[in-house]
This record gives structure tokens, sequence and C-alpha cells, in this order.
């Protein structure tokens, strides 16, 4: 798609653009083992990126219907709820056992002591 | 901007969770796919490595460095750019992508209005603004207000096309060649290309007291 807008167009009142330089690409390695779970998959041939993208595209518009800010801060969270849906859609895993495993984890890592690795009881 | 006074804790669970509620839902789920076999622990580790530290808009620098130095890669460049740019060794195996040249009279700007697609291998991981939704929207509707907000705007008279990229298709803007560049090596001039230049919401400028 191509648009092209006339110069002379009054558009002041748009919202202003976050910022940033060429920094770090996570922001926590959470964000960064999302992104590589989502490569993974694509690349077992799980999804399509059309598929993906179509799932991320409408956490976004979810976020945006809820009146959340969307201005790219909170991206992974919705990347994850995109990864989430569509690990379940594809029934690889799902809500329920995710919800469990989640549970495990926190136990675990509530019993476990500070500079410890968590780990889950076997 | 600063977020830390204002945490966001997930789906209501108490303020005391020693993981916090994505980190949490990330092991959950990271833990169930590697135990079904369906990601491996160390690919995703290679994965991590690759994009936080191999990929970025170097390669796309080097790529818009080569054509400028050889026309005979720009043409190809500008006819297959997936094909030009796995020449120089990066490959998108999932998606075109389709070089825009900028010229005197037009500029290509690129934006994902729906989600955040994104030329991965030449470009690395899109910054936060090309993820925001003030960027998606405003490039379409006001894509000069966005040149000028970002990269210091352009005349009237040069026309400005946009470009929404998809999961099948993914763009890349050839900045032009900036003047005083002559003579120049391709080294130099990959090291003056900017990812924002390859957005395409600036332009390749020579930093002041880099002449050579």
């Amino acid at each position: 798609m191509t648009t092209s807008i006339p110069p002379e167009a009054d558009l002041g009142a748009l919202p202003a653009l976050p910022r940033d330089g060429e920094g770090r690409v996570f922001k926590a390695p959470w964000e960064a083992q999302a992104f590589a779970m989502t490569l993974s998959l694509h690349a077992r041939g799980v999804f399509s990126w059309r598929e993906w993208a179509d799932a991320l595209a409408a956490e976004l518009a979810a976020a945006a219907a809820r009146g959340e800010p969307d201005d790219g801060t909170r991206y992974y969270e919705h990347w994850l709820a995109a990864l989430e849906k569509l690990a379940a859609g594809k029934q690889l895993v799902t809500g329920q056992e995710l919800e469990r495993r989640a549970d495990e984890w926190d136990a675990a890592a509530r019993a476990t002591p500070h500079g410890k690795p968590i780990e889950l009881p076997r | 901007m600063s977020e830390h006074d204002h945490q966001h804790h997930g789906d209501g669970h108490g303020h005391d969770r020693p993981l916090s509620g994505p980190a949490l839902r990330v092991k959950a789920l990271e833990s169930l796919l590697v135990e079904k076999g369906l990601v491996d622990p160390k690919a995703l580790d290679e994965l991590i490595d690759t994009y936080e530290t191999k990929v970025g808009p170097r390669n796309g620098a080097r790529v818009v460095a080569r054509a400028w130095v050889d026309p005979a890669y720009k043409q190809r460049l500008l006819a297959d750019g997936g094909a030009a740019i796995a020449e120089l060794g990066f490959v998108e195996r999932d998606a075109d992508i389709l070089v825009l040249e900028n010229t005197p009279r037009v500029r290509n700007l690129v934006v994902c209005t729906l989600c955040s697609c994104y030329p991965w291998p030449v470009l690395g991981l899109p910054p936060v603004w090309y993820k925001s939704a003030p960027y998606r929207s405003r490039a379409v509707i006001d894509p000069r207000g966005v040149l000028k907000e970002l990269g210091g705007g352009i005349a009237d008279d040069v026309e400005v096309r946009v470009w929404d990229s998809t999961a099948e298709l993914r763009y890349l803007v050839l900045p032009e060649r900036p003047a005083g560049t002559v003579g120049w090596t391709e080294e130099q001039l990959a090291e003056i290309v900017t990812r924002d230049a390859m957005i395409g919401v600036a332009a390749v400028t020579v930093p002041a007291g880099s002449r050579r």
C-alpha cells in the first residue's frame, strides 16, 4: 500500500512519537525468551508468519480497544499473549496446562532462597 | 519517561511474587514446550544471542553502502531485494524484501500499521517507536509530520510514499548517498548509514568531523 498526503494538511494535534536510541532490543530476559520461542515454533512450521501477524495484530487491537496507551512499552506483553493464544489454538499447550505450570513455577520461586536457581520439584 | 514507579502486576496477583507476571508465564510456556519437544532451549539461547548481538542495522548499512559504490549491485538490489541481500550473507527466509530507492523527488517511509513486520535480517529488531500506535497511525495520515519529528523534515515539493509492511513483504529504504562522500570506501559509507534512514524517517548525513 502507498499513500500520499498533501503538504498543507494540518495534523498538529496528533500524538507525539516515542523516541529511543539504538539501544537494547529487549528490556527483560523474558521478552527475549518469548521472541525466540516464536521464531523457533515458526521455524518448525507450527504457524505461518501470516498467522503470527494476525494473532499479534489482534492483541494490539484489543489493547487499544481497552484504552491502554499503546506506546510500544508493553509490546512484548501483547506478543506473549498472542503466542499463548496461538499455542492453545494449535493445541500445543492448553490454557489449563499453562495456568497449572505457572502456579508450580510460582510456588517453586517462593520456596527458593535468594541467589539460588529456581527449579521445579521432580 | 519512566515506568519504574508504576510496576505492572499481572492479573491481580499478589505483590510479593518473586517472578513477575509475564516472566512467570514465559517460564511456564517454555518449560511445557521444551517437555513436549517443540522447542530446544539451546536453540532459543542461540537465537537470542544472534538477535541481541549479531544482527542489527549494521547488516542493512552494508547493503546500502554496497549499492552506493556498485551500480550493478544496486540494479540487482532494486530488482530482487531478497536475492541481492542474500549475496552479502543475510537471509530472510520467510518474506520477500522490496528495496525502495529514495531520490531527490521521492522519499519512502516504511511502517507496519497492524503490528510490527520489519526486515529483521537486515535491521535487527524494530525500535520502540516503530511498534507504537502513534507511529503506526501517523506514518499513514501524517507522514510529513513524522518525517519532521523524527528526521528533520523534507521540502514541500518532495513526494512521500508510505509503504505498509506485511507478513509476506518487508521493505528496506535505500537512502540517498549524501554529498561530500566522494572517494569514501564502502566501509566508511556503511558507518554513516543509520537504522532510521533505512526505515525512511531520516536522511543519511555526514556527521561533523567525519569528513575525510
